[in-house]
């Protein structure tokens, strides 16, 4: 490179760079839209949201700043934000390890199968595709109190059923046993993962002796825990945010007993046109995702195995 | 396929279905297929439980479908909560709105995404890297952050009851997500097509038009599916920009419907009959693009790491 002459490398390196910019120019233009939507759609609301949610702003008035207000109202003085802070967070206590565990065994079960793998898997997986206003409704009916399938059943073998949605003690369950319709889309992706095991590995474990719980608890359990820890993580972050079937069945109710966070954020914003209030609520369910993700993070380093991972 | 054969299982990787850990070469092996499928149906019959009362309560008078016992097979088969489905809710325009939506949104992000992933698959420019890690640190914001400021625009601009807030986005890049999925595909296509196109005087958008588009149409197609998937199950956005009911796609209508015409949180007097009917036929096209590309459907899905 260095050996050309001056003038002659000089003229080359001015042609490259002459089709570098071109180049340059061109990729400039690619990724103009998503540069563009950035500014408009992420960046300017973030900074926007966060000037929010330090002012008191109803729309029909100009925004005022009121510092930390918001923030302190919430921790002190507003004993719905923590009602759906607690909504919210028993909710994805209780469904996002069921789902799991659940989904895990149903996909070690279909993974046993000879045959009909395909039929159950569609089975399984049918309720993931079906739309949540749908599932919303169906429910709301299937376990409505009177006239509902499973307290009619029940009522059939003389079993008096609970109040289901209609009960403070039972709307969360009833929220639960609906979204675990949905296993089946933890299933396929297990199910994915228990197939990506290389058998070689089998083989060496039942070499050395190993029976079927050694073998599952040494190899099939370590070598999916990757997408375990990704689909735990992800569920959690998903179900932090569930709004659609609050909204369409109980609306928070009864007694606010079922009011998630994001419906609660929903009503400032839209019903109460507390936009400052809703921008902060927003950024603190932002702050808990950001540091259950760094926990997450933190914990999966010891228990989750990554193959090819210098440890 | 033979040569694929080999190669796998020379890795010792089987992909099959048969290499699971209980399996063993013993006579307890009949009796624990049984059992697992007894498992799997009694799974399955308790998933596919809501499922049935779906299309068949769809179909039964309502003090059929109060019965006690209940019973799954509707007698007699009662077609008019279609039609109630059918006139009273505006079953026809709510799903002309939704389609609207759904195309534009289709294109905008099938155009968009991957105009931006080729550019950052196969284009040359300073500062790539870091703005590629900017695409991705955005996929860690939660929209709601972002919605309220963006609502206040929308409003601003008069976009309110209008498809706009839900369309023009999409043409801004389809998001990170999609961006990263087309991107990772992008890298898989030797970069020796691009070469033969530029000698043979093709500029980087022909090369991006006429090659690369046309080799991604796997890739595309999933992401069709999905953004399909999304936008006829979206319900927050339309819900917050659209507050007329003529406005209003399928999922939204629905609500809106019910809550007009029977009162706010009243379970007793809604025609749940009429619902499930319109419900069926919510879900049956999302359920329709699922058993047609059930295959290209699951992969994505695996691929991806999304879930429905």
């Amino acid at each position: 490179m260095s050996a050309a002459t001056p003038a002659a490398s000089n003229g080359r390196r001015r042609r490259m760079s002459r089709l570098r910019l071109r180049e340059a120019i061109d990729g400039y233009i690619c990724i103009a839209p998503w540069v563009l939507g950035f500014i408009i759609f992420t960046a300017f609301p973030i900074i926007a949201s966060f000037v929010l949610s330090f002012s008191r702003y109803t729309i029909l008035d100009p925004p005022r700043f009121i510092g930390l207000d918001n923030y302190t109202k919430m921790v002190s003085g507003d004993p719905l934000f923590w009602q759906s802070l607690k909504v919210t967070v028993i909710y994805t206590a209780l469904l996002v390890p069921l789902g799991t565990v659940g989904g895990y065994l149903l996909a070690l079960l279909l993974n046993q199968a000879v045959k009909g793998v395909g039929f159950f898997r569609t089975v399984f997986y049918l309720p993931v595709v079906t739309p949540a206003i749908a599932s919303s409704y169906l429910f709301a009916w299937i376990l409505n109190p009177e006239i509902g399938l499973v307290n009619n059943f029940l009522a059939s073998i003389n079993i008096e059923g609970p109040q289901w949605f209609a009960s403070r003690e039972w709307v969360i369950p009833s929220f639960i046993i609906m979204s675990l319709w949905g296993l089946g889309g933890n299933m396929i992706l297990y199910l994915a993962g228990l197939q990506g095991v290389p058998t070689v590995l089998y083989e060496a474990a039942m070499l050395d002796g190993a029976g079927a719980w050694a073998k599952f608890r040494n190899v099939t359990l370590p070598m999916t825990s990757p997408v375990i820890f990704f689909t735990f993580l992800t569920g959690m972050i998903g179900t932090f945010q569930v709004f659609t079937g609050a909204y369409v069945i109980t609306r928070g109710g009864p007694a606010d007993a079922s009011l998630f966070y994001i419906l609660y954020l929903y009503q400032n914003a839209w019903n109460y046109l507390k936009m400052g209030y809703a921008a902060g609520l927003a950024w603190v369910l932002f702050a808990i995702i950001f540091v259950l993700t760094l926990i997450s993070l933190r914990v999966s380093g010891r228990y989750v195995y990554y193959e090819g991972a210098v440890k | 396929m033979t040569i694929k054969a080999r190669v796998d299982s020379e890795n010792g990787q089987t992909g099959g279905w048969n290499s699971g850990w209980l399996r063993s070469a013993s006579g307890k092996q009949v009796a624990g297929q049984a059992l697992i499928y007894l498992l799997l149906l009694a799974v399955g019959f308790m998933l596919a439980v809501p499922f049935i009362w779906l299309v068949s309560s769809s179909l039964k008078t309502e003090t059929d479908a109060f019965a006690i016992p209940p019973s799954f097979i509707p007698n007699p088969i009662q077609w008019s909560n279609y039609v109630m489905g059918l006139t009273e809710f505006p079953f026809v325009r709510s799903t002309i709105n939704t389609m609207i939506i759904v195309v534009w949104v289709l294109v905008g992000t099938v155009l968009s995404a991957s105009l931006v992933a080729f550019g950052f698959a196969r284009v040359r420019f300073p500062g790539r890297t870091a703005l590629f890690i900017l695409v991705l640190s955005t996929m860690m914001i939660p929209s709601h952050v972002t919605l309220i400021p963006q609502y206040l625009l929308f409003r601003e601009l008069k976009w309110l009851d209008s498809f706009k807030p839900l369309i023009v986005p999409s043409f801004f890049g389809g998001g990170a997500f999609y961006i990263f999925l087309l991107r990772q595909f992008f890298l898989t296509i030797p970069l020796d097509y691009d070469d033969a196109a530029r000698i043979d005087g093709c500029g980087t958008f022909s090369v991006f038009w006429r090659i690369i588009l046309p080799l991604s149409k796997p890739a595309l197609g999933t992401m069709a599916i999905f953004t399909f998937m999304s936008q006829w199950n979206s319900f927050f956005e339309p819900l917050i920009y659209l507050n007329r009911f003529e406005t209003q796609p399928l999922a939204v209508a629905l609500t809106t419907w019910v809550q007009t015409a029977h009162g706010e949180g009243s379970m007793h007097y809604v025609p749940w009959v009429a619902i499930m009917a319109v419900s069926t036929l919510i879900a049956l096209p999302p359920v329709m693009v699922f058993f047609l590309a059930q295959r290209h459907f699951i992969q994505g899905v695996v691929v991806s790491g999304m879930k429905g």
